[in-house]
């Protein structure tokens, strides 16, 4: 991933919207909820899946994120699920149907529907929540959650040198182009292998300095925590309006 | 009244047999600022971490009335303020505030105290909006005096400071010289861009192979071609010593006055 797309990462839509201002552990509980739900649901339970979807709709359209937001992020994911589960209905045996020149398996073609409808609504679910809530404020939502507390630091320090380690990268590429660097084929990106590993012996050194720095700060193995997060009415209001309209259709789906 | 900084005979060596310290005499008052001079290995970063106790050395050295590798680390912790020469190192937290406030919470501060805190060593480096910001969204001039914000906020007696101006551009130096001149507070300052040490500074001493080699007011010895000359060090070309003004708590923006046109 290109430093600009990280950049381009983050908070999306009305940074004002009541969805962004959400307590996170509610939105975590609510996305989490509507990707459990589609991911449980049979083929035949449909209306569960098109309550999902109205709900992710909804919740766009109020914290205002446009199509082409959700569309540019899940593009980094979507298209891999689907392109895993498109082979399937020429691969599975069964009855066939035709579809123009094409004769698929019925079974087949059902997995690749289940499949794609899942995936397109837990990934819709994982962006609406990158958009809506800030990293900082995710960490702390999973730690309030309790996450465990040594993967919410890994995750922490993840973002914060993200950056870093894509920056120095970036300038590593700019000096091998400066200097000519231009591979036609595989043999000759034996300096890409080098800078990989210039990078990685960078990035440990940092790791050093970084935990010395702490260390001058009073770093006694435990991190200190600051902000209390508030679980208001709204919050409640907005788990409420969602298992509204999740569990009926959940428990049709079971019933069909 | 004790010194803020009483070393005697230190001496240190790393495990890889280069020499850092070699029998470093130093003796540093309350309220003074001194500048750190000398060459790339003369240990000047060595002393740094020692101050701190984060390398310990052989010889006595007392900091804050605190001695070094006897007393409690914690209370030497929160009396020496360290700020790293590369702020990416020392801001790791997602957002500012929680990297100021880091400090302070660890010193046992409750979440309300070290947010106050926080606010305070940000305005003092005048830097008041940026607690919502995450680092790699500012700019190094920026990034640094955010760092010496996370060591404000722990209320330290001695701040120390390596390389503060390094790879900063001409503005974002002259905002860090107006921050740093506006502190009331014991400094060591170590770096290579002498101007920059005479208008902060009002004392130096020069670091070489892991000794003290002159020590004197910054004038005198930034004004000793011969000695500088002989610890690698140099003034920049067209340098006129004589026009800097020291910056003080009292008057921070005294520095280098603007050039006069030629025609009055």
């Amino acid at each position: 991933m290109s430093a600009a797309a990280l950049h381009r990462s983050g908070i999306a839509g009305d940074p004002a919207s009541p969805i962004h201002r959400l307590d996170p552990r509610a939105k975590l509980a609510g996305f989490t909820a509507i990707t459990l739900v589609a991911v449980s649901t049979p083929l035949a339970g449909w209306p569960a899946f098109a309550a999902c979807a109205v709900a992710l709709a909804a919740i766009a359209g109020v914290a205002r994120v446009g199509p082409g937001v959700v569309w540019a992020r899940a593009r980094v994911v979507l298209p891999l699920v689907v392109f895993a589960a498109v082979f399937v209905p020429f691969v599975r045996g069964g009855p066939e149907v035709a579809v123009g020149p094409l004769s698929l398996s019925e079974a087949g073609l059902e997995t690749f529907l289940l499949v794609s409808a899942k995936a397109a609504i837990g990934t819709v679910s994982a962006v609406l929540l990158g958009a809506t809530t800030g990293f900082p404020d995710l960490l702390h939502g999973l730690e309030r959650l309790r996450a465990p507390r040594l993967l919410t630091l890994i995750a922490a320090f993840m973002y914060r040198y993200l950056f870093v380690i894509a920056d120095e990268a970036r300038r590593m590429r700019a000096a091998l182009a400066a200097r000519a660097y231009h591979p036609r084929h595989a043999l000759q990106s034996a300096a890409l292998g080098r800078v990989v590993t210039a990078l990685f012996l960078r990035s440990y050194d940092r790791g050093e300095r970084v935990y010395v720095a702490m260390l001058a700060r009073g770093y006694d193995g435990r991190m200190p925590r600051l902000a209390a997060l508030a679980f208001r009415r709204v919050d409640v209001v907005f788990l409420a309006a969602l298992a509204a309209v999740l569990v009926p259709a959940r428990i049709l789906s079971v019933a069909a | 009244m004790s010194c803020a900084i009483h070393a005697r005979d230190l001496r240190f060596r790393y495990p890889n047999g280069v020499l850092g310290l070699d029998g470093l005499d130093l003796r540093v008052t309350h309220g003074e600022r001194v500048a750190v001079l000398g060459p790339n290995g003369a240990g000047k970063t060595t002393l740094m971490l020692h101050l701190n106790g984060l390398l310990a050395g052989a010889g006595e050295l007392e900091v804050a009335g605190i001695r070094v590798g006897h007393g409690d680390v914690r209370a030497l912790r929160a009396a020496v303020g360290l700020v790293f020469q590369d702020p990416d190192d020392q801001l790791f937290m997602p957002t500012v505030r929680e990297d100021v406030a880091f400090g302070p919470l660890n010193l046992g501060a409750s979440p309300e105290d070290a947010v106050a805190r926080a606010a305070e060593a940000l305005a003092a480096v005048r830097m008041e909006g940026a607690g919502d910001r995450a680092p790699h969204q500012l700019s190094l001039g920026q990034r640094r005096r955010v760092a010496i914000a996370t060591v404000l906020a722990m209320r330290p007696r001695l701040l120390v400071l390596d390389e503060p101006s390094a790879s900063l551009d001409p503005r974002a130096r002259r905002e860090l010289l107006e921050v740093l001149g506006r502190l009331d507070r014991t400094m060591l300052v170590v770096t290579h861009d002498l101007p920059f040490a005479a208008e902060l500074c009002e004392r130096a001493v020069v670091l070489s192979a892991g000794r003290i080699a002159a020590d004197g007011p910054c004038a005198d010895i930034l004004g000793d071609a011969a000695l500088l000359a002989e610890h690698d060090l140099e003034l920049p070309a067209g340098c006129d010593l004589a026009r800097i003004r020291l910056r003080t708590p009292a008057d921070p923006l005294a520095g280098v006055p603007a050039p006069q046109p030629a025609w009055e």
